[in-house]
């Protein structure tokens, strides 16, 4: 038997290392990964909820999690070949037009 | 009951003329402005006729409630209409003799550019004053009271564009608003002690009290209070600087507003107000010394003075003083008789000068005048009736009613019997100045013959709407007015002839006395105190005093026409002073207005105004511009600076929740 | 005991891929490891007892939006990623306030909760079910996002579509 705090540990660790990557890397690629790596770490404190309260809503919930993740993911990725065509850098401390 | 006689008609009715000629007036002809004029202000006098008519059928007092127009708590003040004997005297007086003006500036004002302004301002006047005269409370006379000090400032600097008209409007209103400013104190101790300001209850509940001898009280305080608002409305000592400047309006103006209707308001309000001064012995007293100083001090300027309209101004305040002489020692009736039989005079005297400055192209300095009774017949016989009408001479008016003045202050004191003699010579004296300089010898003047623009008086310089028009130009030499300004000056003379007849045997006092009622008992003043001969001899005294001044002039003037400069030359330094009028206008811009203006510019302009003001405006904004200069360094377009806020931030509010879950 | 074993095994799998994510230079290698996250996270869900979830999360995430990542990076061949000195907010505040957080996450979970656990294959997650709840309960928020996939196509087409093309598309 696997207590349910094992599971929202591994999803917090997950959480921690993709908030750790946004901060940390320059390419908006992996930027968008540790994004998605967040996500994930998410679903899995909900499937694990689910399962500990009997509420199969919480997978369903993974589920349009996953949609909008999929959905962000395709419209973010053609934004950053936008970026990368007008801009012609991966790098997002080039990419500061927006400030005061 | 009692029959609705529509009071409120009288003053709404010129109302309405001011509104249609103010909106409309530019778009009308002359005559359609003067026509509307003329009919709303004729249909108030109608209606006041009729009221009189109506008069022995109704109770007095009669009052009529228009609308509720305050009420707070206990407080009460209504659109209501006041008509007794007193009101129905005003009234006919105000509507009477404004009627005849406004018949007359219809050919003075023909030529100005102004001519619709003029008759709004005029009809408004008439509205005001008309609110003033029925009034049934303070609040509502206080309306008419500011309101004919509107329609005074306007009046005067009717010519606007000239510097000397505005100034003159400005300080009219503002010596008045200093007046006004002890009549609203009076008002707010009314309001406080009795809680009205309606005169009937006022007079409920102030005769029960019993007269403050002692000098000092509430009443007393209430009095002392009106009289400063009398003072400054009519021109007495010391806010009566305004009155000579106020000769800068038009003739008519200075004819109705500042002879006959406007500044007696002062008179009216304090007579209204009798149950007051009745039982404040040192208030009157105040009100008579000061009736008595005024008039004095205002002859004297008088004599002096070489601008035609200027005497008469100083004759005015002269013979408001002698009002307020009857209303300090409890001769209120008498007071209101000088009041009407002034209106007459005075206003013809007004108006006949204008015609002769009309008739002189402008001109109104009495030594460039002369000769002109043979040139300007009517004005010379309707003038001559005003003269010796004011001077005091039997039958005409004045005489009447400057003598029960003079009878009456002579049963109060000696002193102001005497004092009042004398200033009705130098009455006499300066009037027949003016008419022997006016009327009689050489022509000294300029206009005769002129036809081209080089001869006018810079005074009177073009047609345009902010300067008065020489009527001489175009003309061709002295000429003699039009009909309808003559008719208006017959009319007056005819009254300041006859209208002194009405007080023989005491029958206008016993008309008025039900106004008056509520005296205390045992107050009457002493009337059987020394008897009928006493009276007689002091009438002869008065009647000779009037004929000195007459003889004096005549040697002055006619005779010897070179005496006044040896008299003048040898009284030196006091002449100078008389002829700058005592130097009042230069002490009080010394005393008041210079401080004044300083104090302003340096403490409320430049200190609160621009440094403190002005400068938290835009120290806010140059603080403002500041933080956001320091702020604005946050966006600085890093995603990742902006993810490490958020980072940040949603740690803090964890630990909040986190804190918040485990207390 | 299997369970603990195989759930020890993939964590460590995920923790291991998440940290690669994190060190690699190289974004490729980067989202190969983000794979790998990926197929372990569906091995959980497995042990969680969702069945359905744990395909679709191989399909969708793992099969087709990795693969978008990877079919990005190499169409825009990016190299190597420069260490350039971007934001020190970002270290300075982000990271500190990040651990802070993820501390204070654990230890509320860790200390409030409870000994629940879960064995395996307890609560099945069977597709039948699933889509009796999707088109019941929550009908509205699946078609709502149906729509909003529509709306990412059409604006993922549009941006990412090249400008002269287009032009010339409008043009002819």
């Amino acid at each position: 038997m696997v207590p349910v705090s094992y599971y929202l540990v591994l999803s917090g660790i997950l959480f921690a290392c993709g908030v750790t990557g946004f901060l940390i890397k320059r390419n908006i690629i992996s930027i968008f990964m540790s994004i998605e790596l967040m996500l994930n770490g998410v679903n899995l404190s909900f499937v694990a909820f689910a399962a500990q309260w009997h509420a199969l809503s919480g997978q369903v919930f993974v589920f349009f999690v996953m949609v909008v993740a999929a959905a962000e993911a395709a419209v973010g990725l053609a934004i950053i070949i936008s970026v990368y065509r007008t801009r012609d850098t991966l790098n997002v401390d080039q990419v500061d037009l927006l400030k005061l | 009951m009692t029959p609705d006689l529509h009071l409120w008609l009288i003053p709404v009715l010129p109302l309405m003329g001011a509104v249609i000629n103010g909106f409309f007036g530019k778009k009308l002809s002359r005559q359609a402005v003067a026509g509307v004029a003329l009919l709303f202000s004729g249909a108030a006098f109608v209606m006041a006729l009729s009221v009189a008519f109506r008069f022995a059928s109704l109770v007095m007092p009669h009052i009529e409630t228009l609308a509720t127009w305050i009420r707070a708590g206990n407080f009460q003040a209504d659109f209501a209409f006041y008509l007794d004997q007193l009101s129905l005297v005003m009234l006919l007086v105000v509507t009477g003799v404004g009627l005849l003006i406004h018949i007359y500036s219809v050919g003075y004002m023909w030529e100005d550019a102004g001519f619709y302004r003029f008759f709004t301002y005029l009809n408004l006047f008439m509205f005001f004053m008309l609110t003033l005269v029925l009034a049934s409370n303070y609040l509502l006379m206080f309306i008419g009271w500011e309101g004919v000090g509107l329609a005074s400032y306007l009046l005067i600097g009717f010519w606007f564009t000239k510097d000397s008209a505005a100034s003159a409007g400005k300080k009219a209103f503002i010596v008045n608003r200093i007046g006004d400013f002890g009549f609203l104190i009076a008002l707010f101790l009314l309001i406080k002690h009795f809680g009205s300001l309606n005169f009937a209850q006022l007079a409920q509940s102030v005769k029960p009290l019993s007269p403050e001898t002692g000098g000092a009280g509430l009443l007393t305080a209430i009095g002392l209070l009106l009289m400063v608002g009398a003072a400054g409305k009519s021109a007495q000592i010391p806010l009566y600087v305004w009155l000579p400047d106020a000769m800068e309006g038009p003739t008519p103006v200075s004819a109705l507003i500042h002879a006959a209707t406007m500044v007696t308001a002062g008179v009216y309000m304090v007579s209204r107000s009798h149950v007051i001064f009745e039982r404040a012995p040192m208030a009157m007293m105040v009100v008579a010394i000061v009736g008595t100083l005024t008039a004095l001090f205002a002859a004297t300027i008088g004599v002096t003075q070489t601008d035609i309209k200027k005497v008469l101004a100083y004759s005015t305040v002269s013979q408001l003083g002698y009002m307020f002489i009857a209303c300090g020692v409890g001769a209120f009736s008498a007071g209101i008789f000088h009041l009407m039989t002034h209106a007459f005079f005075k206003g013809l005297l007004f108006l006949a000068a204008g015609s002769v400055i009309h008739a002189v192209s402008g001109e109104q300095d009495m030594r460039q005048m002369g000769g002109l009774r043979t040139k300007i017949p009517w004005t010379f016989w309707t003038m001559t009736a005003g003269t010796f009408a004011i001077a005091g001479i039997p039958p005409f008016a004045g005489f009447f009613s400057k003598d029960e003045i003079l009878w009456r202050a002579y049963q109060a004191s000696w002193v102001y019997w005497a004092i009042g003699l004398f200033t009705a010579f130098l009455t006499s004296f300066y009037m027949f100045r003016l008419w022997f300089l006016t009327f009689f010898g050489k022509y000294r003047g300029t206009a005769e013959g002129s036809h081209d623009e080089s001869a006018v008086d810079p005074h009177h310089a073009d047609t345009q709407a902010g300067v008065p028009a020489p009527h001489g130009q175009g003309h061709g030499g002295i000429h003699e007015s039009p009909m309808v300004m003559v008719i208006p000056l017959l009319v007056l003379a005819v009254l300041s002839v006859v209208g002194g007849w009405i007080g023989i045997g005491g029958r206008f006092e016993e008309f008025l006395r039900p106004a008056f009622s509520g005296s205390l008992e045992g107050f009457s003043p002493q009337e059987v105190y020394h008897g009928h001969d006493r009276e007689l001899l002091l009438m002869v005294i008065s009647i000779a005093v009037a004929a000195l001044g007459f003889f004096l002039a005549w040697v002055f003037y006619y005779r010897n026409p070179q005496l006044p400069k040896r008299v003048a030359a040898s009284l030196g330094g006091f002449y100078g002073a008389v002829v700058h009028k005592y130097y009042i206008d230069e002490l009080y811009a010394t005393l008041f207005v210079k401080p004044l203006v300083a104090g302003s510019a340096l403490i409320l302009w430049h200190g609160i105004d621009q440094d403190v003001i002005d400068a938290a405006v835009d120290n806010s904004a140059d603080g403002a511009n500041e933080v956001s200069d320091v702020v604005r360094h946050m966006q600085s377009g890093n995603v990742r600076s902006y993810a490490g806020w958020v980072a940040a931030g949603a740690a803090l509010v964890i630990a909040y929740m986190v804190w918040m879950g485990t207390r | 005991m299997l369970h603990l074993i195989l759930f020890l095994a993939f964590g460590a799998v995920c923790v291991a891929g998440a940290i690669n994510l994190l060190v690699q230079r190289h974004p490729i290698n980067g989202a190969l490891s983000l794979v790998a996250v990926m197929g372990s996270l569906a091995v959980e869900y497995l042990l969680l007892g969702a069945e359905f979830v744990a395909a679709v999360q191989v399909i969708v995430y793992a099969g087709a939006i990795m693969v978008l990542f990877v079919f990005v990076i190499m169409l825009l061949n990016a190299g190597v990623e420069e260490q350039t000195k971007g934001s020190r907010v970002a270290l300075l505040f982000g990271v500190p306030g990040m651990l802070l957080g993820s501390i204070l996450i654990g230890w509320v979970l860790l200390a409030k909760g409870g000994d629940a656990s879960v064995p395996v294959g307890a609560m099945p997650g069977a597709p039948k079910v699933i889509g009796w709840l999707l088109f019941h309960d929550f009908l509205l928020p699946f078609e709502v996002t149906s729509i909003l996939v529509l709306i990412a196509i059409m604006g993922a087409v549009v941006l990412a579509s090249h400008p002269d093309a287009d032009q010339g598309k409008k043009e002819s």
